[in-house]
Protein backbone atom coordinates (compact mmCIF):
# COMPACT_ATOMS: atom_id res chain seq x y z
CA UNK A 1 0.00 0.00 0.00
CA UNK A 2 1.33 3.42 -0.91
CA UNK A 3 1.49 6.12 1.76
CA UNK A 4 -0.43 8.62 -0.32
CA UNK A 5 -2.59 8.46 -3.41
CA UNK A 6 -0.51 8.96 -6.55
CA UNK A 7 -1.64 11.88 -8.70
CA UNK A 8 -2.57 11.22 -12.34
CA UNK A 9 -0.57 14.29 -13.33
CA UNK A 10 2.69 12.73 -12.17
CA UNK A 11 5.43 11.87 -14.65
CA UNK A 12 6.31 8.44 -13.38
CA UNK A 13 9.82 7.50 -14.37
CA UNK A 14 11.50 6.46 -11.12
CA UNK A 15 8.20 5.60 -9.49
CA UNK A 16 6.60 3.74 -12.39
CA UNK A 17 6.88 0.39 -10.63
CA UNK A 18 5.63 1.67 -7.27
CA UNK A 19 2.84 -0.47 -5.95
CA UNK A 20 3.78 -3.70 -7.72
CA UNK A 21 3.66 -6.42 -5.06
CA UNK A 22 6.82 -8.32 -4.02
CA UNK A 23 9.13 -5.56 -5.18
CA UNK A 24 12.01 -7.12 -3.23
CA UNK A 25 12.02 -10.07 -5.65
CA UNK A 26 14.51 -9.82 -8.49
CA UNK A 27 12.18 -11.82 -10.74
CA UNK A 28 9.40 -9.28 -10.29
CA UNK A 29 11.82 -6.51 -11.20
CA UNK A 30 13.01 -8.37 -14.29
CA UNK A 31 9.43 -9.13 -15.33
CA UNK A 32 8.80 -5.37 -15.26
CA UNK A 33 11.72 -4.38 -17.43
CA UNK A 34 14.35 -4.39 -14.71
CA UNK A 35 18.09 -5.08 -15.06
CA UNK A 36 17.93 -4.53 -18.83
CA UNK A 37 19.83 -1.25 -18.47
CA UNK A 38 22.60 -3.01 -16.59
CA UNK A 39 22.92 -5.62 -19.34
CA UNK A 40 23.00 -2.85 -21.91
CA UNK A 41 25.68 -1.03 -19.91
CA UNK A 42 27.91 -4.11 -19.80
CA UNK A 43 28.21 -3.72 -23.56
CA UNK A 44 29.17 -0.05 -23.33
CA UNK A 45 32.64 1.35 -22.70
CA UNK A 46 32.71 3.08 -19.26
CA UNK A 47 33.32 6.46 -20.89
CA UNK A 48 30.11 6.01 -22.84
CA UNK A 49 28.13 5.23 -19.68
CA UNK A 50 29.46 8.38 -18.03
CA UNK A 51 28.73 10.33 -21.21
CA UNK A 52 25.08 9.20 -21.16
CA UNK A 53 24.76 10.32 -17.55
CA UNK A 54 26.29 13.66 -18.47
CA UNK A 55 23.91 14.07 -21.40
CA UNK A 56 20.96 13.31 -19.13
CA UNK A 57 21.68 16.46 -17.09
CA UNK A 58 21.01 14.44 -13.96
CA UNK A 59 22.01 16.41 -10.89
CA UNK A 60 22.52 15.05 -7.39
CA UNK A 61 19.24 14.60 -5.56
CA UNK A 62 20.84 14.60 -2.09
CA UNK A 63 20.77 18.36 -1.79
CA UNK A 64 23.68 20.02 -3.53
CA UNK A 65 22.53 19.34 -7.10
CA UNK A 66 26.00 18.61 -8.42
CA UNK A 67 26.03 17.23 -12.01
CA UNK A 68 26.17 13.47 -11.58
CA UNK A 69 28.02 12.57 -14.79
CA UNK A 70 30.74 15.05 -13.95
CA UNK A 71 31.12 13.56 -10.48
CA UNK A 72 31.41 10.08 -12.00
CA UNK A 73 34.16 11.31 -14.30
CA UNK A 74 36.22 12.49 -11.31
CA UNK A 75 36.74 8.94 -10.01
CA UNK A 76 40.15 7.75 -11.20
CA UNK A 77 38.94 4.48 -12.69
CA UNK A 78 42.42 3.26 -13.53
CA UNK A 79 43.67 3.75 -9.95
CA UNK A 80 45.28 0.55 -8.64
CA UNK A 81 43.42 1.04 -5.34
CA UNK A 82 40.03 -0.58 -4.84
CA UNK A 83 37.21 1.81 -5.61
CA UNK A 84 34.03 1.90 -3.55
CA UNK A 85 30.49 2.85 -4.32
CA UNK A 86 28.42 4.35 -1.55
CA UNK A 87 24.75 5.17 -1.56
CA UNK A 88 23.65 7.89 0.79
CA UNK A 89 20.38 6.72 2.31
CA UNK A 90 20.73 8.75 5.48
CA UNK A 91 17.72 10.87 4.47
CA UNK A 92 17.54 13.26 7.42
CA UNK A 93 17.01 16.70 5.95
CA UNK A 94 13.76 17.87 7.58
CA UNK A 95 10.96 17.75 5.02
CA UNK A 96 12.47 14.87 3.04
CA UNK A 97 10.91 11.41 2.81
CA UNK A 98 11.46 10.10 -0.72
CA UNK A 99 14.50 7.81 -0.53
CA UNK A 100 12.43 5.73 1.81
CA UNK A 101 9.88 5.09 -0.93
CA UNK A 102 12.50 4.32 -3.57
CA UNK A 103 13.98 1.62 -1.34
CA UNK A 104 10.64 0.26 -0.21
CA UNK A 105 8.88 0.11 -3.58
CA UNK A 106 11.71 -0.46 -6.02
CA UNK A 107 14.86 -1.67 -4.25
CA UNK A 108 16.23 -3.38 -7.35
CA UNK A 109 16.13 -0.13 -9.31
CA UNK A 110 18.61 1.22 -6.76
CA UNK A 111 20.71 -1.94 -6.95
CA UNK A 112 20.75 -1.70 -10.73
CA UNK A 113 21.75 1.96 -10.60
CA UNK A 114 24.66 1.08 -8.33
CA UNK A 115 25.69 -1.79 -10.61
CA UNK A 116 25.87 0.65 -13.51
CA UNK A 117 27.86 3.04 -11.34
CA UNK A 118 30.22 0.17 -10.57
CA UNK A 119 30.71 -0.50 -14.28
CA UNK A 120 31.36 3.19 -14.92
CA UNK A 121 34.07 3.67 -12.32
CA UNK A 122 35.39 0.11 -12.15
CA UNK A 123 34.20 -0.56 -8.62
CA UNK A 124 33.29 -3.98 -7.32
CA UNK A 125 32.01 -3.22 -3.86
CA UNK A 126 29.21 -1.00 -2.70
CA UNK A 127 27.53 0.01 0.53
CA UNK A 128 24.14 1.52 1.16
CA UNK A 129 24.29 3.70 4.26
CA UNK A 130 20.75 3.72 5.65
CA UNK A 131 19.72 5.81 8.63
CA UNK A 132 19.15 3.73 11.75
CA UNK A 133 15.52 4.80 12.14
CA UNK A 134 14.77 3.02 8.85
CA UNK A 135 15.33 -0.43 10.33
CA UNK A 136 12.42 -1.94 8.40
CA UNK A 137 14.01 -0.68 5.18
CA UNK A 138 17.37 -2.09 6.13
CA UNK A 139 15.66 -5.46 6.46
CA UNK A 140 13.82 -5.01 3.16
CA UNK A 141 16.96 -3.89 1.37
CA UNK A 142 18.81 -6.91 2.77
CA UNK A 143 16.11 -9.19 1.42
CA UNK A 144 16.29 -7.55 -1.99
CA UNK A 145 20.09 -7.87 -2.03
CA UNK A 146 19.92 -11.53 -0.96
CA UNK A 147 17.45 -12.17 -3.75
CA UNK A 148 19.67 -10.39 -6.27
CA UNK A 149 22.54 -12.67 -5.24
CA UNK A 150 20.30 -15.72 -5.46
CA UNK A 151 19.34 -14.81 -9.03
CA UNK A 152 22.80 -13.88 -10.17
CA UNK A 153 22.34 -10.10 -10.26
CA UNK A 154 25.02 -9.57 -7.62
CA UNK A 155 28.19 -11.48 -6.78
CA UNK A 156 30.73 -13.03 -9.08
CA UNK A 157 30.43 -12.99 -12.87
CA UNK A 158 26.99 -11.40 -12.89
CA UNK A 159 24.78 -13.07 -15.56
CA UNK A 160 27.92 -14.35 -17.26
CA UNK A 161 29.12 -10.84 -18.08
CA UNK A 162 32.38 -11.26 -16.19
CA UNK A 163 31.52 -8.32 -13.93
CA UNK A 164 31.73 -8.85 -10.16
CA UNK A 165 29.92 -6.68 -7.67
CA UNK A 166 29.18 -7.09 -3.97
CA UNK A 167 26.65 -4.91 -2.23
CA UNK A 168 26.02 -4.46 1.49
CA UNK A 169 23.87 -2.43 3.81
CA UNK A 170 25.36 -0.36 6.63
CA UNK A 171 23.12 1.02 9.37
CA UNK A 172 23.46 4.52 10.75
CA UNK A 173 22.60 5.18 14.37
CA UNK A 174 20.90 8.54 14.55
CA UNK A 175 22.91 11.55 13.38
CA UNK A 176 21.86 14.07 10.73
CA UNK A 177 25.47 15.05 10.21
CA UNK A 178 26.26 11.58 8.86
CA UNK A 179 24.32 12.52 5.72
CA UNK A 180 27.14 14.91 4.86
CA UNK A 181 29.30 12.89 2.54
CA UNK A 182 32.64 13.09 4.36
CA UNK A 183 31.06 12.65 7.80
CA UNK A 184 29.32 9.61 6.32
CA UNK A 185 32.71 8.23 5.34
CA UNK A 186 34.05 8.61 8.88
CA UNK A 187 30.87 7.04 10.15
CA UNK A 188 31.14 4.02 7.86
CA UNK A 189 34.73 3.62 9.08
CA UNK A 190 33.35 3.17 12.60
CA UNK A 191 34.12 6.59 13.94
CA UNK A 192 32.14 9.61 15.09
CA UNK A 193 30.65 11.23 12.02
CA UNK A 194 32.61 14.45 11.71
CA UNK A 195 33.30 16.06 8.35
CA UNK A 196 36.67 15.91 6.63
CA UNK A 197 38.66 18.68 5.07
CA UNK A 198 37.98 18.95 1.31
CA UNK A 199 39.87 18.52 -0.98
CA UNK A 200 40.59 15.70 -1.38
CA UNK A 201 37.04 14.93 -2.44
CA UNK A 202 35.61 11.45 -1.87
CA UNK A 203 35.98 10.66 -5.59
CA UNK A 204 39.74 10.67 -5.04
CA UNK A 205 40.13 9.75 -1.37
CA UNK A 206 36.93 8.50 0.19
CA UNK A 207 36.08 5.39 2.15
CA UNK A 208 39.18 3.86 3.77
CA UNK A 209 41.28 6.34 1.80
CA UNK A 210 40.22 4.89 -1.56
CA UNK A 211 38.43 6.51 -4.51
CA UNK A 212 34.72 6.51 -3.74
CA UNK A 213 31.64 7.32 -5.75
CA UNK A 214 28.97 8.64 -3.43
CA UNK A 215 25.44 9.46 -4.52
CA UNK A 216 21.99 9.79 -3.09
CA UNK A 217 19.38 7.00 -3.42
CA UNK A 218 17.31 8.94 -5.94
CA UNK A 219 20.36 9.80 -8.01
CA UNK A 220 21.38 6.15 -8.41
CA UNK A 221 17.75 5.14 -8.95
CA UNK A 222 17.51 7.49 -11.94
CA UNK A 223 20.46 5.86 -13.70
CA UNK A 224 18.82 2.67 -15.08
CA UNK A 225 16.20 4.84 -16.80
CA UNK A 226 18.92 6.98 -18.33
CA UNK A 227 20.88 4.05 -19.70
CA UNK A 228 17.80 2.23 -20.93
CA UNK A 229 16.14 5.15 -22.75
CA UNK A 230 19.21 7.28 -23.36
CA UNK A 231 20.46 10.39 -21.60
CA UNK A 232 18.78 12.71 -24.08
CA UNK A 233 15.31 11.33 -23.31
CA UNK A 234 15.82 11.92 -19.59
CA UNK A 235 17.21 15.40 -20.19
CA UNK A 236 14.22 16.27 -22.37
CA UNK A 237 11.84 15.72 -19.45
CA UNK A 238 13.29 18.69 -17.59
CA UNK A 239 14.70 22.11 -18.41
CA UNK A 240 18.17 22.91 -19.82
CA UNK A 241 20.89 21.71 -17.39
CA UNK A 242 18.16 20.29 -15.12
CA UNK A 243 17.35 16.89 -16.51
CA UNK A 244 14.60 14.47 -15.69
CA UNK A 245 12.02 14.16 -12.98
CA UNK A 246 12.32 14.22 -9.26
CA UNK A 247 10.35 13.10 -6.26
CA UNK A 248 9.02 16.11 -4.42
CA UNK A 249 8.01 15.55 -0.80
CA UNK A 250 5.11 17.91 -0.24
CA UNK A 251 4.30 18.53 3.41
CA UNK A 252 2.87 21.12 5.76
CA UNK A 253 -0.35 23.02 5.27
CA UNK A 254 -1.75 21.47 2.11
CA UNK A 255 -4.85 19.38 1.60
CA UNK A 256 -3.03 16.47 -0.01
CA UNK A 257 0.50 16.16 1.27
CA UNK A 258 2.50 13.38 -0.32
CA UNK A 259 5.48 12.41 -2.42
CA UNK A 260 4.91 13.11 -6.11
CA UNK A 261 7.19 12.65 -9.11
CA UNK A 262 7.24 15.65 -11.42
CA UNK A 263 9.56 16.89 -14.16
CA UNK A 264 12.11 19.53 -13.25
CA UNK A 265 10.74 22.91 -14.20
CA UNK A 266 7.19 22.33 -12.96
CA UNK A 267 5.57 25.57 -11.74
CA UNK A 268 5.56 25.76 -7.95
CA UNK A 269 2.15 27.32 -7.35
CA UNK A 270 0.54 24.97 -9.83
CA UNK A 271 2.15 22.07 -7.97
CA UNK A 272 0.72 23.24 -4.66
CA UNK A 273 -2.73 23.57 -6.25
CA UNK A 274 -2.89 20.55 -8.53
CA UNK A 275 -0.99 18.07 -6.39
CA UNK A 276 -1.38 19.48 -2.92
CA UNK A 277 -5.01 20.43 -3.43
CA UNK A 278 -4.20 23.95 -2.29
CA UNK A 279 -3.56 25.34 1.16
CA UNK A 280 -5.49 23.59 3.90
CA UNK A 281 -8.69 25.10 5.24
CA UNK A 282 -8.87 27.68 2.45
CA UNK A 283 -6.12 29.65 4.20
CA UNK A 284 -3.69 31.94 2.44
CA UNK A 285 -0.18 30.86 1.60
CA UNK A 286 2.47 32.59 3.69
CA UNK A 287 5.72 30.91 2.77
CA UNK A 288 7.33 27.86 1.19
CA UNK A 289 10.49 26.03 2.14
CA UNK A 290 11.33 24.67 -1.32
CA UNK A 291 13.77 21.84 -0.67
CA UNK A 292 14.32 20.85 2.94
CA UNK A 293 14.71 22.99 6.05
CA UNK A 294 18.18 24.22 5.10
CA UNK A 295 16.84 26.21 2.15
CA UNK A 296 16.08 29.92 2.36
CA UNK A 297 12.34 30.44 2.76
CA UNK A 298 10.32 31.95 -0.08
CA UNK A 299 7.42 34.32 0.64
CA UNK A 300 4.12 33.62 -1.10
CA UNK A 301 4.81 36.35 -3.63
CA UNK A 302 8.14 34.74 -4.56
CA UNK A 303 6.57 31.37 -5.35
CA UNK A 304 5.42 32.14 -8.86
CA UNK A 305 8.40 30.32 -10.37
CA UNK A 306 9.24 27.01 -11.96
CA UNK A 307 11.08 24.42 -9.90
CA UNK A 308 14.53 23.63 -11.17
CA UNK A 309 17.95 24.12 -9.60
CA UNK A 310 18.88 27.23 -11.53
CA UNK A 311 15.55 29.03 -11.15
CA UNK A 312 15.53 28.40 -7.41
CA UNK A 313 19.10 29.65 -7.15
CA UNK A 314 18.10 32.80 -9.01
CA UNK A 315 15.25 33.26 -6.55
CA UNK A 316 17.84 33.15 -3.74
CA UNK A 317 16.95 29.68 -2.54
CA UNK A 318 17.63 26.05 -3.44
CA UNK A 319 15.86 23.01 -4.79
CA UNK A 320 17.79 21.03 -2.17
CA UNK A 321 16.59 17.56 -1.28
CA UNK A 322 13.06 17.90 -2.63
CA UNK A 323 11.44 18.45 0.76
CA UNK A 324 8.87 21.14 0.07
CA UNK A 325 7.13 22.56 3.12
CA UNK A 326 4.06 24.74 2.66
CA UNK A 327 3.34 27.26 5.41
CA UNK A 328 -0.02 29.02 5.83
CA UNK A 329 -0.91 32.50 7.05
CA UNK A 330 -1.57 31.36 10.64
CA UNK A 331 1.98 30.19 11.24
CA UNK A 332 4.42 32.07 13.42
CA UNK A 333 7.62 32.43 11.43
CA UNK A 334 9.64 33.13 14.59
CA UNK A 335 8.53 29.77 15.87
CA UNK A 336 9.38 28.13 12.54
CA UNK A 337 12.85 29.71 12.66
CA UNK A 338 13.27 28.55 16.25
CA UNK A 339 12.28 24.96 15.50
CA UNK A 340 14.61 24.82 12.53
CA UNK A 341 17.47 26.20 14.61
CA UNK A 342 16.77 23.80 17.47
CA UNK A 343 17.32 21.02 14.97
CA UNK A 344 20.63 22.32 13.65
CA UNK A 345 21.92 23.11 17.14
CA UNK A 346 21.06 19.58 18.21
CA UNK A 347 22.66 18.04 15.14
CA UNK A 348 25.82 20.15 14.94
CA UNK A 349 28.61 17.65 15.45
CA UNK A 350 30.65 20.22 17.37
CA UNK A 351 33.72 19.76 15.24
CA UNK A 352 34.06 23.39 14.24
CA UNK A 353 33.45 26.39 16.45
CA UNK A 354 31.33 28.71 14.24
CA UNK A 355 28.70 26.02 13.75
CA UNK A 356 28.70 24.63 17.28
CA UNK A 357 28.60 28.03 18.98
CA UNK A 358 26.59 29.81 16.31
CA UNK A 359 23.72 27.35 16.25
CA UNK A 360 23.59 27.20 20.05
CA UNK A 361 23.48 30.98 20.48
CA UNK A 362 20.95 31.38 17.72
CA UNK A 363 18.73 28.76 19.30
CA UNK A 364 18.89 30.59 22.62
CA UNK A 365 18.21 33.97 21.05
CA UNK A 366 15.28 32.70 19.01
CA UNK A 367 13.84 30.94 22.03
CA UNK A 368 14.09 34.10 24.09
CA UNK A 369 12.45 36.02 21.29
CA UNK A 370 9.59 33.64 20.92
CA UNK A 371 9.10 33.67 24.70
CA UNK A 372 8.47 37.42 24.46
CA UNK A 373 11.75 38.56 25.97
CA UNK A 374 13.46 39.64 22.78
CA UNK A 375 14.82 43.11 22.23
CA UNK A 376 14.73 45.11 19.03
CA UNK A 377 18.51 44.98 18.87
CA UNK A 378 18.39 41.16 18.82
CA UNK A 379 16.84 41.14 15.36
CA UNK A 380 19.92 42.33 13.46
CA UNK A 381 22.15 40.25 15.76
CA UNK A 382 20.32 37.06 14.78
CA UNK A 383 20.95 37.96 11.16
CA UNK A 384 24.59 38.81 11.78
CA UNK A 385 25.44 35.71 13.77
CA UNK A 386 23.90 33.62 11.00
CA UNK A 387 25.87 35.42 8.32
CA UNK A 388 29.05 34.86 10.30
CA UNK A 389 28.58 31.10 10.03
CA UNK A 390 28.16 31.17 6.26
CA UNK A 391 31.11 29.60 4.50
CA UNK A 392 33.15 29.39 7.70
CA UNK A 393 32.55 25.79 8.63
CA UNK A 394 34.06 22.43 7.63
CA UNK A 395 30.81 21.22 6.12
CA UNK A 396 27.60 22.83 4.98
CA UNK A 397 25.67 22.22 8.21
CA UNK A 398 26.57 25.74 9.33
CA UNK A 399 25.21 27.13 6.07
CA UNK A 400 22.16 24.91 6.38
CA UNK A 401 21.38 26.52 9.73
CA UNK A 402 22.21 30.05 8.64
CA UNK A 403 20.36 30.24 5.32
CA UNK A 404 16.76 29.71 6.46
CA UNK A 405 17.35 31.96 9.47
CA UNK A 406 18.73 34.83 7.43
CA UNK A 407 15.81 34.59 5.03
CA UNK A 408 13.20 34.52 7.78
CA UNK A 409 14.73 37.50 9.58
CA UNK A 410 14.92 39.48 6.36
CA UNK A 411 11.54 38.58 4.94
CA UNK A 412 9.44 38.38 8.09
CA UNK A 413 10.98 41.08 10.22
CA UNK A 414 7.57 42.41 11.22
CA UNK A 415 6.79 39.07 12.88
CA UNK A 416 9.86 39.44 15.05
CA UNK A 417 8.76 42.96 15.91
CA UNK A 418 5.31 41.69 16.84
CA UNK A 419 6.94 39.63 19.61
CA UNK A 420 8.69 42.64 21.20
CA UNK A 421 7.90 44.30 24.54
CA UNK A 422 6.66 41.15 26.20
CA UNK A 423 3.75 40.75 23.78
CA UNK A 424 2.55 37.17 23.53
CA UNK A 425 3.10 35.35 20.25
CA UNK A 426 0.26 36.55 18.01
CA UNK A 427 -0.21 33.07 16.61
CA UNK A 428 -0.16 31.06 19.81
CA UNK A 429 -3.94 30.69 19.99
CA UNK A 430 -3.93 28.88 16.66
CA UNK A 431 -2.86 25.36 17.42
CA UNK A 432 -1.83 23.36 14.38
CA UNK A 433 -3.98 20.44 15.43
CA UNK A 434 -7.20 22.44 15.17
CA UNK A 435 -6.69 22.44 11.45
CA UNK A 436 -6.20 18.72 11.09
CA UNK B 1 29.10 -12.83 25.77
CA UNK B 2 26.93 -14.95 23.56
CA UNK B 3 23.98 -13.80 21.56
CA UNK B 4 21.06 -15.41 19.79
CA UNK B 5 22.00 -17.50 16.74
CA UNK B 6 20.47 -14.89 14.44
CA UNK B 7 22.56 -12.12 15.95
CA UNK B 8 25.70 -14.27 15.94
CA UNK B 9 25.12 -14.89 12.23
CA UNK B 10 24.71 -11.16 11.63
CA UNK B 11 27.92 -10.44 13.53
CA UNK B 12 29.83 -13.07 11.60
CA UNK B 13 28.67 -11.52 8.34
CA UNK B 14 29.42 -7.98 9.50
CA UNK B 15 33.04 -8.92 10.08
CA UNK B 16 33.38 -10.02 6.46
CA UNK B 17 31.73 -7.19 4.56
CA UNK B 18 34.30 -4.44 5.17
CA UNK B 19 37.77 -4.45 3.63
CA UNK B 20 40.45 -6.54 5.28
CA UNK B 21 41.71 -4.89 8.46
CA UNK B 22 38.81 -2.42 8.56
CA UNK B 23 36.60 -4.31 11.00
CA UNK B 24 36.22 -1.17 13.09
CA UNK B 25 33.47 -0.36 10.57
CA UNK B 26 31.33 -3.04 12.19
CA UNK B 27 31.29 -1.32 15.60
CA UNK B 28 28.17 0.83 15.15
CA UNK B 29 26.08 -1.82 13.35
CA UNK B 30 26.98 -4.37 16.04
CA UNK B 31 25.98 -1.99 18.82
CA UNK B 32 22.74 -1.12 17.06
CA UNK B 33 21.64 -4.71 16.71
CA UNK B 34 23.04 -5.94 20.02
CA UNK B 35 21.38 -3.26 22.12
CA UNK B 36 17.98 -4.51 20.97
CA UNK B 37 18.79 -7.92 22.38
CA UNK B 38 20.76 -6.89 25.48
CA UNK B 39 18.44 -3.99 26.34
CA UNK B 40 21.06 -1.27 26.08
CA UNK B 41 24.76 -0.75 25.49
CA UNK B 42 26.26 -2.21 28.67
CA UNK B 43 29.91 -2.15 29.75
CA UNK B 44 30.15 -5.81 28.95
CA UNK B 45 28.77 -5.22 25.46
CA UNK B 46 31.26 -2.44 24.80
CA UNK B 47 34.11 -4.75 25.65
CA UNK B 48 32.68 -7.61 23.66
CA UNK B 49 32.19 -5.48 20.53
CA UNK B 50 35.68 -4.03 20.95
CA UNK B 51 37.13 -7.52 21.18
CA UNK B 52 35.25 -8.80 18.15
CA UNK B 53 36.17 -5.81 16.00
CA UNK B 54 39.76 -5.69 17.19
CA UNK B 55 39.60 -2.16 18.57
CA UNK B 56 40.11 -0.58 21.99
CA UNK B 57 37.01 -0.30 24.22
CA UNK B 58 37.66 3.43 24.26
CA UNK B 59 37.13 3.55 20.50
CA UNK B 60 33.72 2.01 21.07
CA UNK B 61 32.93 4.44 23.90
CA UNK B 62 33.81 7.27 21.57
CA UNK B 63 30.98 6.53 19.17
CA UNK B 64 28.35 5.84 21.81
CA UNK B 65 28.18 9.46 22.90
CA UNK B 66 27.86 10.59 19.30
CA UNK B 67 24.95 8.58 17.92
CA UNK B 68 21.55 9.40 19.34
CA UNK B 69 20.16 5.90 18.84
CA UNK B 70 22.76 4.18 21.01
CA UNK B 71 21.51 3.97 24.59
CA UNK B 72 23.51 3.15 27.70
CA UNK B 73 20.35 2.90 29.82
CA UNK B 74 17.43 0.62 29.03
CA UNK B 75 14.49 2.18 27.23
CA UNK B 76 10.91 1.17 27.79
CA UNK B 77 9.73 -1.97 26.06
CA UNK B 78 7.94 0.40 23.70
CA UNK B 79 10.00 3.44 22.88
CA UNK B 80 7.64 6.14 21.64
CA UNK B 81 9.35 8.70 19.46
CA UNK B 82 7.36 11.78 18.53
CA UNK B 83 8.67 14.05 15.80
CA UNK B 84 8.24 17.78 16.36
CA UNK B 85 10.37 18.96 13.46
CA UNK B 86 9.06 21.40 10.90
CA UNK B 87 6.54 19.34 8.88
CA UNK B 88 5.24 17.65 12.01
CA UNK B 89 5.22 20.94 13.91
CA UNK B 90 2.96 22.45 11.25
CA UNK B 91 0.51 19.58 11.50
CA UNK B 92 0.28 19.13 15.25
CA UNK B 93 3.46 17.31 16.28
CA UNK B 94 4.00 19.54 19.27
CA UNK B 95 0.49 19.04 20.61
CA UNK B 96 0.97 15.33 20.07
CA UNK B 97 4.20 15.31 22.04
CA UNK B 98 2.63 17.27 24.93
CA UNK B 99 -0.28 14.85 24.89
CA UNK B 100 2.08 11.85 25.00
CA UNK B 101 3.87 13.33 28.01
CA UNK B 102 0.57 13.72 29.85
CA UNK B 103 -0.80 10.31 28.90
CA UNK B 104 2.36 8.47 29.85
CA UNK B 105 3.17 10.71 32.81
CA UNK B 106 6.82 10.96 31.80
CA UNK B 107 9.09 13.52 30.17
CA UNK B 108 11.63 13.41 27.40
CA UNK B 109 13.87 10.33 27.51
CA UNK B 110 12.13 9.00 30.62
CA UNK B 111 10.77 5.52 31.26
CA UNK B 112 7.47 4.64 32.96
CA UNK B 113 7.92 2.91 36.35
CA UNK B 114 6.68 -0.40 34.93
CA UNK B 115 9.34 -0.20 32.22
CA UNK B 116 6.71 -0.56 29.52
CA UNK B 117 7.06 2.85 27.82
CA UNK B 118 9.69 5.45 27.21
CA UNK B 119 9.24 8.74 25.38
CA UNK B 120 11.49 10.80 23.20
CA UNK B 121 10.99 14.02 21.26
CA UNK B 122 12.84 13.29 18.02
CA UNK B 123 13.99 15.13 14.95
CA UNK B 124 12.66 14.52 11.45
CA UNK B 125 12.40 10.81 10.79
CA UNK B 126 11.51 10.87 7.12
CA UNK B 127 7.74 10.82 7.32
CA UNK B 128 7.12 14.50 6.64
CA UNK B 129 4.53 14.04 3.90
CA UNK B 130 2.47 11.85 6.22
CA UNK B 131 2.91 14.01 9.30
CA UNK B 132 2.59 14.13 12.19
CA UNK B 133 4.60 10.98 12.66
CA UNK B 134 5.46 8.72 15.55
CA UNK B 135 7.83 5.77 15.60
CA UNK B 136 7.35 3.05 18.20
CA UNK B 137 10.58 1.13 18.36
CA UNK B 138 11.05 0.65 14.62
CA UNK B 139 7.42 0.91 13.53
CA UNK B 140 6.23 4.04 11.78
CA UNK B 141 2.81 5.55 12.42
CA UNK B 142 1.59 8.27 10.08
CA UNK B 143 -1.05 11.00 10.35
CA UNK B 144 -1.17 10.46 14.10
CA UNK B 145 -3.75 12.31 16.18
CA UNK B 146 -4.03 12.44 19.98
CA UNK B 147 -6.88 9.91 19.82
CA UNK B 148 -4.90 7.58 17.58
CA UNK B 149 -1.94 7.81 19.93
CA UNK B 150 -4.13 6.98 22.94
CA UNK B 151 -5.49 3.94 21.14
CA UNK B 152 -2.00 2.85 20.17
CA UNK B 153 -0.77 3.14 23.75
CA UNK B 154 -3.80 1.21 25.02
CA UNK B 155 -3.18 -1.57 22.49
CA UNK B 156 0.47 -1.82 23.47
CA UNK B 157 -0.49 -1.94 27.16
CA UNK B 158 -2.75 -4.91 26.45
CA UNK B 159 -0.05 -6.63 24.46
CA UNK B 160 2.42 -6.05 27.30
C1 LIG C 1 24.65 18.47 6.98
C2 LIG C 1 24.40 17.73 5.69
C3 LIG C 1 23.51 16.67 5.67
C4 LIG C 1 23.28 15.96 4.49
N1 LIG C 1 22.39 14.92 4.51
C5 LIG C 1 22.19 14.20 3.38
C6 LIG C 1 21.31 13.09 3.37
O1 LIG C 1 20.70 12.75 4.38
N2 LIG C 1 21.17 12.38 2.21
C7 LIG C 1 21.85 12.72 1.07
O2 LIG C 1 21.72 12.04 0.06
N3 LIG C 1 22.68 13.78 1.05
C8 LIG C 1 22.88 14.52 2.17
N4 LIG C 1 23.75 15.57 2.14
C9 LIG C 1 24.48 15.86 0.88
C10 LIG C 1 25.72 14.99 0.77
O3 LIG C 1 26.80 15.63 1.41
C11 LIG C 1 26.11 14.75 -0.67
O4 LIG C 1 26.19 15.97 -1.35
C12 LIG C 1 25.18 13.85 -1.45
O5 LIG C 1 24.87 12.68 -0.75
C13 LIG C 1 25.83 13.50 -2.77
O6 LIG C 1 24.96 12.74 -3.57
P1 LIG C 1 24.25 13.35 -4.85
O7 LIG C 1 25.30 14.04 -5.68
O8 LIG C 1 23.68 12.19 -5.52
O9 LIG C 1 23.24 14.32 -4.34
C14 LIG C 1 23.97 16.32 3.31
C15 LIG C 1 24.83 17.41 3.33
C16 LIG C 1 25.04 18.11 4.51
C17 LIG C 1 25.99 19.27 4.49
S1 LIG D 1 9.37 16.61 10.09
FE1 LIG D 1 8.49 15.01 11.25
S2 LIG D 1 9.00 13.32 10.02
FE2 LIG D 1 9.96 14.92 8.91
Amino acid sequence: MLYNEPNPLETRVLTKRFGIPNSEKAEVYVANGGYQAFLKATGMPPEKIIEEVKVSNLRGRGGAGFPTGLKWSFVPRTSPKPKYLICNADESEPGTCKDRLLMEYDPHQLIEGMLIGGLAVDSHKGYIYIRGEYRYLITMMEHAIDDAYAHGWLGKNIQGTGFDFDLYVHTGAGAYECGEETALLDSIEGKRGVPRMKPPFPAVAGAWGCPTLLNNVETYSAVPNIIRDGGAAFAALGTPKNGGTRLVCLSGHVNKPGVYEIPLGYPMLEFIEKFGGGVRGGKKLKAVIPGGSSCPVLTASECDIIMDYDTLAKAGSMLGSGGMVVIDEDTCMVKAALRIMRFYAHESCGWCVPCREGTTWLRKMLQRFHDGMGQASDIPIIGQVSKNMLGRTFCALGDAAAMPTISIVEKFREEFEAHLDGRPCPYEHKPAMALA
Amino acid sequence: MTFSPALEARFAKLLTIYPEGRQRSAVVPMLMYAQDEVGCVTRELVEEVARRCGVQPMQVDEVIGYYSMLHTKPLGKYHIQVCTNISCLLTGGEELYEHAKKTLGIGNKEVTPDGLFSLEEVECMGACSWAPAVEVNYDFHHHVTCEKLDRLIEDLRKLK
